[in-house]
């Protein structure tokens, strides 16, 4: 079974945010939710660099442990869905997720939030038929066998999506052609191309 | 004539970007071996930023698109959270409720019921106002509903989602949010006049200190010295005072989104509410005990407003000596009653 992941190529993006627009027309998400964000480090320096960031769809997500109701799941592609019928809007996912992922349509007082939304890696979620589950949560390409709209219109293909098998292949060619060991992300010599789930937290 | 002028002009820029833009062009492509590109290519980021990153400092440098986002790239406080809360509070919460709740049975067991070692003498002393006992049991329903709820957040999941189904179990548990989010400010209201229309007779005294070392009398023989409220009330009190306080404080940073608290803030709450709630659950099972099945005489204090003179001499000498001259035989309470003036004169006797 496929594993699937997003990986942003940082000295690729040009902080565009095609990524955010594609995302928000191809899942027509709630005005004010936008499941995808371009964050700039050192704008205007030299070094200054780009990351498009939404749920990574983790392997050991926090959000589902910490969900009070159980909404969350991972379907056989790796992907982390969750269940908008069972959100009760606590706001832990958000306190958990490492990435400011889970995004709430409101922000109101006795912590009414309304229903959890988040990036799907354009594979829907659980609905009775397909009108509700676009209405919920968006388009469910991955169910018609195309990837998620982001990646797909990246005009540098700085993101990627797909098989973490693929996306590692890609990313290690690139970094074979730059020439840098470790790909530029991390400057650790413990981390290396092969190995894109390395854990930087995880010491030795 | 001008016109054609300004044509041409342009024509010759135009003409002229083309060829520069085509120049740069041939001269990018014959630089672009590897090599090369590394040496041309932007710094990148290094590890001490990507450390930054993770401390969640954000530069004045720093741009996120999302219209509203306060957020660093890498929120690295949410695993913490995570971890303390998933490893920590909730296994040890469920083994202070488990133990506490064991551990009062077994005491019940071996050791059983307080029972009144004189009989009774039939006659009574008033000992709590109708208004300190609606405020007693609206603000004791609330916890309780608070503590079901809360409990039904953390551990909910683990039992009744399999053992309901989606739907029953999507009911409870917003249910169980919606409860605890809108009477948990009317909890923390009701507490604090409570502690405060409590605080006089709960001021401690150096007879407590003696109360504690025979455990409230647990250890030898003789009754040890209390007043209106004893030492065991009277930590009951304070615990409620300073963590009851604590909690209903956090409960109010994570009940109201609004003021726009970030997450770091609201993971703190979480776990001061969290661990102070699960601590006063475990010692309120305690304080229900003693005040329902553990004493004979102490409940009908709570539920009638009156106990017996008896009672009243074997748990709270100091108080009884000060009333004892107050007692009414029940035809006395009737007549009263009748009169229509119990339960609203005087507030708790012991200022007498």
């Amino acid at each position: 079974m496929a594993q699937m992941k997003f990986m942003c190529d940082a000295e690729r993006c040009i902080e565009c945010n095609g990524c955010v627009t594609a995302c928000k027309n191809a899942n027509d998400v709630e005005w004010g939710i936008q499941r995808r964000r371009v964050v700039t480090l050192n704008d205007g320096e030299a070094d200054e660099m780009s990351i498009s960031v939404a749920c990574m769809h983790c392997d050991d997500a926090p959000c589902m442990a910490v969900c009070p109701t159980d909404c969350f799941y991972k379907t056989d592609d790796g992907i982390v869905l969750h269940d908008k019928d069972l959100c009760i809007g606590c706001g832990y996912c958000l306190y958990a997720c490492p990435f400011g992922a889970p995004q709430f349509p409101q922000q109101n007082a006795f912590g009414e939030r309304g229903k959890m939304d988040k990036c799907t890696f354009c594979a829907g979620g659980p609905a009775e038929t397909k009108e509700e589950e676009y209405e919920k949560y968006g388009a469910n390409r991955i169910a018609e066998g195309k990837l998620p709209l982001c990646a797909e219109m990246c005009s540098t293909k700085a993101l990627l999506a797909g098989d973490a098998q693929e996306v590692a292949d890609i990313f290690r060619q690139r970094v074979v052609q730059r020439g840098h060991p470790d790909g530029a992300w991390s400057g650790n010599p413990q981390a290396s191309a092969d190995d894109l789930a390395y854990d930087a937290a995880r010491k030795g | 004539m001008t016109h054609n002028k300004t044509g041409l002009w342009r024509w010759l820029c135009v003409t002229l970007m083309l060829l520069a833009s085509l120049g740069m062009a041939s001269l990018a492509s014959a630089q672009s071996t590897s090599e090369s590109e590394m040496v041309t290519a932007a710094p990148g980021i290094d590890a001490d930023q990507w450390r930054q990153v993770r401390s969640g400092e954000t530069g004045p440098n720093y741009r996120d698109t999302r219209f509203d986002s306060n957020y660093n790239l890498v929120n690295s406080s949410g695993e913490t959270w995570r971890q303390w809360r998933n490893r920590w509070v909730s296994p040890f919460g469920l083994i202070a409720i488990g133990g506490m709740a064991a551990a009062i049975a077994l005491f019940y067991i071996i050791i059983g019921r307080k029972y009144l070692e004189e009989p009774r003498t039939g006659r009574k002393l008033f000992r709590w106002s109708l208004l300190m006992r609606s405020l007693h049991w609206t603000v004791a329903s609330l916890f309780i509903v608070l503590a079901l709820t809360g409990l039904n957040l953390l551990f909910g999941k683990f039992v009744f989602r399999s053992l309901l189904g989606d739907g029953a179990w999507a009911w409870m548990v917003s249910t169980s949010k919606v409860l605890h989010n809108y009477l948990g400010p009317i909890f923390g209201v009701l507490l604090v006049i409570l502690l405060i229309s409590m605080i006089k007779e709960n001021m401690p005294k150096k007879h407590d200190l003696e109360w504690f070392k025979k455990g409230g009398g647990l250890f030898g023989k003789e009754h040890v010295d209390a007043g209106f409220c004893n030492g065991g009330e009277k930590a009951w009190y304070w615990l409620l005072a300073s963590v009851g306080l604590l909690v209903v404080a956090s409960g109010f940073v994570l009940d109201f989104p609004n003021f726009n608290q970030g997450r770091d803030t609201m993971q703190w709450a979480n776990l001061i509410h969290a661990v102070g709630a699960l601590g006063l659950t475990a010692v309120s099972l305690g304080h229900i005990y003693i005040g329902t099945l553990g004493t004979e005489g102490a409940l009908e204090g709570m539920t009638t407003g009156y106990v017996d003179e008896t009672w009243a001499k074997e748990h709270h000498n100091l108080w009884y000596e000060e009333v004892k001259d107050q007692a009414l035989t029940e035809d006395e309470i009737a007549a009263q009653k009748s009169a229509g003036s119990a339960g609203t004169d005087s507030a708790p006797s012991s200022s007498g």
